[in-house]
């Protein structure tokens, strides 16, 4: 299938892949920030690490129909039961259920604003499709839930969404539909032992139609991951369990989606590792590494420098548009 | 005398599964424990072996219930229950997936000791949002349990037996959702059973009916919605009080939940709870760890004692002299 018709933002003409991916990465992290200052806090450093990848998947990976959402989030509609029938998944983001079609599952929910802020860019999601977040009500959560805009399973207990992944991955070649599942995760999930059961189980059952983007931004939220508890050498441990390994540079998107390049018929699942820098594109952060997990800002002079970063970035925006 | 049926849910499953594709095994290396196998070698496509790796195994239930699978989960209760519990309780319960976990070893069921025994489980599933939970106490049972199951739109733990499998209720009375049976009618003490604890209950209730006592004796095997009228009704007006039996912690399983139930309603009368008083268990026979933690006949016993505030005079002997067999629907022993 042809990507550029098969997703709903296909990249413009004219314009090379690469730089699609890199305008929606800039609007992310901008968006991002953006929201930080707003909310006097915010997961700012896992936009700046995970913005390229996110949108490369969006962009030149994923075979997804056009959002079948509304661009301006619903209201939370109740938790699911059997006497709920209105509850919903914010899938319908990533387009409608086809057996030809991809399917995202997104893990580190924390990671929720970077992936609202892809959707806005790509316009699945409007541009005022954020005015509820974080607000009472909303489905647009700080932590995103499955209703949230383009989460589909619950996964905010880290580590649990590779294994529901690999279920809906089993059951769609059981049911002979020839659309992959592709799940993005962040680099912590890997010291929690689900994970490795997930990896096992994926390699053992030859399931060869599930793809994992990780966010190796190497930190986490007591700091460096190499002092909480390291996870390395990961791509020798991910390849020991029977993965197929691509180590990239998780700014760069040509190297992004070239292991994805016909990926989906072998039997080998497979594992993309990002390895990325938490303070891309904002510099003015890497004076607090190794504690990058969550912003908030200790000073006024501290919101007035990054009120000024977000001006320059919005400048240089404006001025690559026109 | 009692049937004992030997291996009930081994060969039932296979013939209940085989005009119903969707349904899938998932099992934990227990297979043959948990009689999966004929289902296995049956249907080897819808088996999957998932390994040592309870975690993972709840996740992919759930992906497969998300894609119009019923995964039937195999392994023993505390295994279900207890090691995921956050993967049941996010994974399968929240998005109210229907994920059938059944699981084994049931309380003192087992001789494998603390690490094996369920006496939490029921307490651990009830506490889920979402979560049906439904027990089998007899061959009968383990077996119509799975109609019950499938119908529900949800997750559903059910606390399996296995192995030699007395038949209590007649095969053509199955388990019916958020039905009680009721076995006996008095007006002087109520006993509400499960599980196991009910073939118990039956030897002791005999012995107390030969006392003049009269005994009315509910066995419950949904214990989630636990909201059946005539559990409400049996427990609201007898004499002396209500005793409650089962193979589990006497926190958050079936007496709690008949606590929960008459506080709510207001019933004033005393209750006793029967099962494991706060403690664990250890490795032995079911007999003997019946006896020892008072979920046996005689505990029973002690207890209608109690309520009745007199000695019954009710020795071991007697209660072995009980002649059970299976009951019929419509024969409820009358009062004496």
């Amino acid at each position: 299938m042809n990507q550029a018709v098969a997703t709903s933002m296909p990249v413009a003409p004219g314009r090379d892949a690469a730089a699609e991916v890199a305008r929606v990465a800039d609007a992310v992290r901008r968006r991002v920030l953006a929201y930080t200052l707003k909310n006097n806090g915010g997961y700012l450093s896992q936009a700046c690490s995970s913005a390229e990848t996110l949108a490369t998947l969006y962009l030149r990976v994923m075979r997804l129909g056009e959002s079948t959402a509304p661009l301006v989030p619903r209201p939370f509609a109740g938790v699911p039961g059997p006497n709920n029938p209105h509850a919903f998944t914010g899938a319908d983001y990533n387009g409608p259920r086809a057996p030809d079609l991809d399917r995202f599952i997104f893990s580190p929910v924390h990671y929720a604003l970077v992936l609202y802020s892809v959707l806005i860019a790509l316009g699945r999601l409007g541009p005022n499709g954020l005015d509820a977040f974080n607000q009472d009500g909303s489905t647009v959560e700080l932590i995103g839930a499955e209703h949230s805009p383009g989460h589909e399973v619950t996964a905010g207990s880290l580590a649990q969404a590779l294994s529901q992944a690999g279920g809906i991955a089993l059951a769609r070649k059981l049911k002979g539909e020839t659309g992959r599942v592709w799940v993005f995760m962040s680099d912590g999930e890997f010291q929690e032992g689900q994970t490795w059961e997930a990896v096992a189980a994926l390699a053992h059952h030859r399931i060869g139609n599930l793809g994992v983007y990780i966010d190796a931004n190497a930190q986490q939220c007591d700091g460096a991951m190499t002092d909480v508890m390291t996870i390395e050498p990961l791509a020798a441990r991910l390849r020991a369990f029977g993965a197929d390994v691509h180590e990239v540079d998780g700014h760069d998107s040509d190297a992004l989606a070239a292991p994805a390049q016909g990926f989906g018929s072998g039997d080998r699942p497979l594992a993309v590792i990002a390895r990325t820098d938490p303070c891309r594109g904002m510099e003015l952060m890497r004076e607090r590494t190794p504690k990058l997990h969550y912003l908030r800002f200790k000073s006024e002079a501290e919101i007035r420098a990054y009120e000024a970063q977000l001006a320059a970035m919005d400048a240089a925006a404006a001025e690559d548009r026109a | 005398m009692i049937e004992i049926v030997t291996r009930p849910h081994r060969e039932h499953f296979v013939r209940w599964a085989e005009h119903r594709p969707e349904v899938l095994v998932l099992s934990a290396d227990l297979t043959s424990s948990c009689e999966a196998d004929a289902f296995r070698d049956a249907y080897p496509e819808r088996f999957f072996s998932l390994g040592m790796a309870e975690q993972n195994m709840m996740g992919f239930a759930a992906g497969l219930a998300r894609e119009g699978f019923f995964p039937y989960i195999h392994t023993f209760a505390v295994f279900v229950t207890r090691r995921p519990f956050d993967q049941v309780a996010m994974s399968i319960a929240y998005p109210n997936l229907p994920v059938r976990l059944v699981g084994f070893l049931p309380g003192i069921t087992t001789p494998g000791g603390v690490t094996h025994q369920a006496i939490d489980d029921v307490g651990l599933m009830r506490l889920l949002p979402n979560m049906t939970v439904l027990e089998a106490g007899d061959a009968t049972e383990a077996t119509s349990v799975l109609d019950v199951a499938q119908a529900i739109d949800g997750p559903v733990y059910i606390r399996q037996l296995r192995g030699e499998v007395p038949r209590l209720f007649p095969a053509d009375a199955p388990m019916q959702l958020g039905r009680a049976r009721q076995l006996a009618d008095g007006a002087d003490l109520c006993v509400i059973s499960s599980g196991i604890c009910t073939e118990e209950a039956m030897r002791a209730t005999a012995a107390l009916r030969a006392r003049g006592l009269g005994v009315r004796h509910l066995h419950v095997s949904t214990l989630k919605p636990f909201d059946d009228p005539a559990v409400l009704a049996a427990v609201s007006d007898v004499r002396l009080g209500v005793v409650s039996m089962e193979n589990h912690s006497i926190i958050g399983g079936l007496g709690a939940a008949v606590a929960e139930l008459m506080a709510e309603h207001g019933v004033g009368r005393r209750l006793v709870r029967l099962g494991l008083k706060d403690t664990y268990a250890h490795g032995a026979s079911k007999p003997y760890l019946l006896r020892e933690y008072g979920l046996d006949a005689m505990a029973l016993v002690r207890a209608a004692e109690d309520l009745a505030g007199a000695r019954l005079d009710i020795d071991d002997a007697g209660l072995a002299a009980v002649r059970l067999g299976t009951l019929s629907a419509a024969e409820k022993t009358e009062d004496l």
